[in-house]
């Protein structure tokens, strides 16, 4: 971690092991890592998901325990831990709906990120390690999603791998390389079994690099200025322990209401029907988090081109930090930012709403094509980043920033 | 903040339920089931969208509901006497029907009920599959077999069924959008006349609940379908509310366990987070 350790070990074993593995003196400084005390509820979506992955891991790997990834045999298995496994039932529904939550946090820590600027100099490194877990968690989600071998499974595993035919010359072998035959079938369920099972583990070891990242500059903070006083910052335990313990438990509640009461909201009644390669479902829609990404592949007509957008729309992410050239970090000084932030935000929600719907389909009852909404929002994803960005850096005039917290940290607690 | 998130997730999680109560009573629904339905568009190509399905109040509904252990054991006899002659229920076996939060039936019950199957028969102590006919080996089903398809294969299902696929009934609530109210509805959606410029293919019958509104399966219930035990009138109306009552639970066979569970868990963590808010304001006491 950043700076010397000022662990000093107690007892005889912990001085025995400390010159040989200086674990308890790198568990001690955790706990003792200042942190900002002006963070608000936004900033507990750090913890909420790392709950989450650990939610994942133990349900997924209880649920490998009794789950056939055999063509033939996938469906009827996830049937036997709905209805014979002990519990198996709320293993999956912990499990399939925790994704949907899993991402929900993401997409609040990442907009959270995008608000207070919190990508930017000296913490570039954290962000990009950031959008790096963002793209691995989209990678397992798809893969597990096959998983079930239900109609939208299936389908879902074609239209994706099909996704790198669009890629001239090399694109069909690259995707019967990816299959492991010549369509989507047992050979490409096994490889997407082990590969669900094996990202997750790439996730947790980003999460650690990501934290590590984190601990050498420290938290940014909703003032968005360097704290340098020591009285601006607590240590992280008890202080944010108990605080990201609440609202973790808090996130809970959401969840459980969604496992319990309405475990199937959020899944696509056609993925009760086993796969079936002759018969295509009338929508082929991703997971709801999925759906802006899906919006813009489908909003350019030419299949490579939308291939490209749709990969171009993720890489940008990477160069955020280099494309917002403010000097000011948080929102809350940033007058004109601010709007434009909240238009990416409607943008998104839009890009969302695209997706889910029909190519064909129309606005609210009215005759404007749904897709035309999705173009201008494909090209307004676009322009935030890599003109409005760069722009507003430039001529947008700031509001003073405070030289120090302390007004901020008193009373101001959730308003953002 | 908090509160806004809390209304809005609450408003989303009950919205299914506060929509099904939103619904017209579905006697005035169902005395003029057509007339409720939008003008079709005047495009003969065009495949004529279904009825949205009539919401039957549902002993099952909401956080609290649980299956009519009634229902249930009528709603298996129909779908014995009646839906299994087409369609299978693959994933149910006999001991099912003797577990907690289904229809309830006695162990013994259940082992009468299966010993009155044939199902295909292991190797015998000889290593033979058939006997001395060449006819398959059978034996008596036990509470531990899987309810018998009617068919063995899908080529025998649609050869059987001047080519439809009856689907398979364990998950038909789950697998169709609008669940137990959609299954009720083409139940009871039949002997409407077609309107005017729709015209139903032969060997299909008119339901405007179904999608195309032309189904491949007959009119499968009729006034006294079935002899209920317990001497409640089977009507088409109950029969269709007790065999979908059955099929909700066969999709679903753990509902009652999972709302129970659910709402231990959510008082816990009501508590847990009381509790952490209370602990976050005392360790942040002066620091804030």
């Amino acid at each position: 971690m950043a700076g010397p350790s000022t662990y000093q070990p107690k007892s005889r074993f912990a001085r025995w092991l400390e010159p040989r593995l200086p674990i308890i003196s790198f568990a001690a400084d955790f706990m003792v890592y200042p942190t900002p005390r002006n963070l608000n509820v936004w900033y507990a979506f750090g913890a909420i998901l790392a709950a989450f992955l650990a939610i994942q891991l133990v349900t997924g790997i209880v649920l490998a325990m009794h789950y056939t990834p055999d063509a033939s045999l996938a469906f009827n298995s996830v049937e036997h831990i709905m209805r014979d496994v002990n519990f198996g039932w709320l293993l999956r529904y912990m499990h399939s709906n925790g994704a949907s939550f899993f991402f929900l946090a993401v997409y609040i820590h990442m907009f959270r990120g995008l608000y207070y600027g919190s990508y930017k100099a000296p913490r570039e490194v954290i962000w990009i390690l950031g959008v790096l877990l963002y793209l691995l968690m989209m990678a397992t989600a798809f893969l597990g999603y096959t998983l079930p071998w239900g109609q939208m499974s299936f389908w879902a595993a074609t239209v994706i791998t099909n996704l790198f035919s669009a890629i001239p010359v090399v694109g069909t072998p690259i995707v019967q390389w990816l299959w492991g035959g010549f369509g989507v079938d047992n050979a490409t369920l096994h490889r997407f079994f082990s590969l669900h099972y094996l990202l997750p583990f790439v996730i947790a070891g980003v999460v650690i690099l990501h934290i590590w990242a984190l601990h050498v500059p420290g938290n940014s903070n909703p003032v968005g200025i360097e704290l340098t006083r020591p009285e601006d910052k607590v240590a992280f335990h008890p202080y944010y322990t108990v605080k990201d313990s609440f609202y973790v438990a808090l996130f809970l509640i959401f969840y459980a209401a969604i496992v319990f009461y309405a475990p199937e909201f959020l899944v696509t009644t056609v993925n009760n029907t086993p796969a079936n390669p002759i018969v295509t479902p009338e929508e082929i829609v991703p997971e709801w988090y999925l759906l802006p990404y899906y919006a813009i592949l489908r909003s350019i007509p030419n299949k490579l081109i939308g291939v490209l957008a749709l990969f171009a729309a993720l890489v940008t992410l990477f160069f955020i930090p280099w494309l917002d050239t403010s000097k000011v970090r948080s929102a809350r000084f940033r007058p004109t930012y601010k709007i434009y932030f909240w238009l990416f935000v409607v943008d998104a929600i839009t890009l969302g709403y695209v997706g889910a719907h029909p190519v064909d389909a129309t606005l609210f009852n009215t005759a404007i094509p749904l897709v035309w909404i999705g173009r201008l929002a494909t090209l307004y994803y676009f322009l935030h980043f890599w003109l409005i960005m760069p722009l507003v850096g430039r001529i947008e005039k700031p509001n003073p920033v405070p030289d120090s917290i302390a007004p901020a940290a008193h009373g101001t607690g959730g308003a953002a | 903040m908090i509160v806004r998130t809390l209304v809005l997730a609450s408003a989303l999680l009950f919205a299914q339920y506060a929509t099904a109560d939103a619904q017209e009573p579905q006697a005035a629904q169902a005395a003029a089931p057509a007339a409720a339905a939008p003008a079709p568009p005047k495009a003969p190509a065009v495949t004529p969208a279904p009825l949205p399905p009539r919401h039957v109040n549902w002993s099952f509904d909401g956080p609290f509901g649980a299956y009519d252990r009634g229902s249930l054991q009528r709603g298996f006899q129909v779908y014995k006497d009646v839906c299994s002659a087409c369609h299978a229920l693959t994933h149910i076996a006999f001991r099912n029907l003797a577990e907690a939060g289904g229809p309830g039936f006695t162990p013994d019950q259940v082992r009468a009920l299966a010993a009155s199957y044939r199902v295909p028969a292991e190797p015998n102590d000889q290593g033979q599959t058939v006997d001395a006919m060449g006819q398959p080996l059978t034996r008596a089903a036990t509470p531990a077999d899987y309810y018998p398809p009617p068919f063995p294969n899908e080529k025998a299902t649609r050869a059987a069924n001047n080519g439809a696929l009856p689907p398979d009934l364990s998950l038909v609530v789950k697998a169709r959008d609008g669940g137990s109210d959609y299954v009720y509805s083409v139940l009871t959606g039949f002997g409407q006349q077609a309107p005017a410029g729709e015209t139903v293919g032969g060997g299909r019958f008119y339901n405007p609940y179904f999608k195309g509104h032309q189904i491949a399966m007959p009119p499968p219930l009729s006034d006294g379908s079935v002899m209920y035990a317990d001497g409640t009138m089977a009507t088409v109306d109950q029969e269709a509310r007790d065999v979908v009552t059955f099929l909700t639970w066969a999709s679903d066979p753990k509902m009652e366990e999972r709302k129970l569970i659910g709402s231990n868990v959510i008082i816990f963590l009501l508590l847990l987070t009381s509790l952490l808010y209370f602990s976050y304001h005392r360790v942040w006491y002066g620091k804030h």
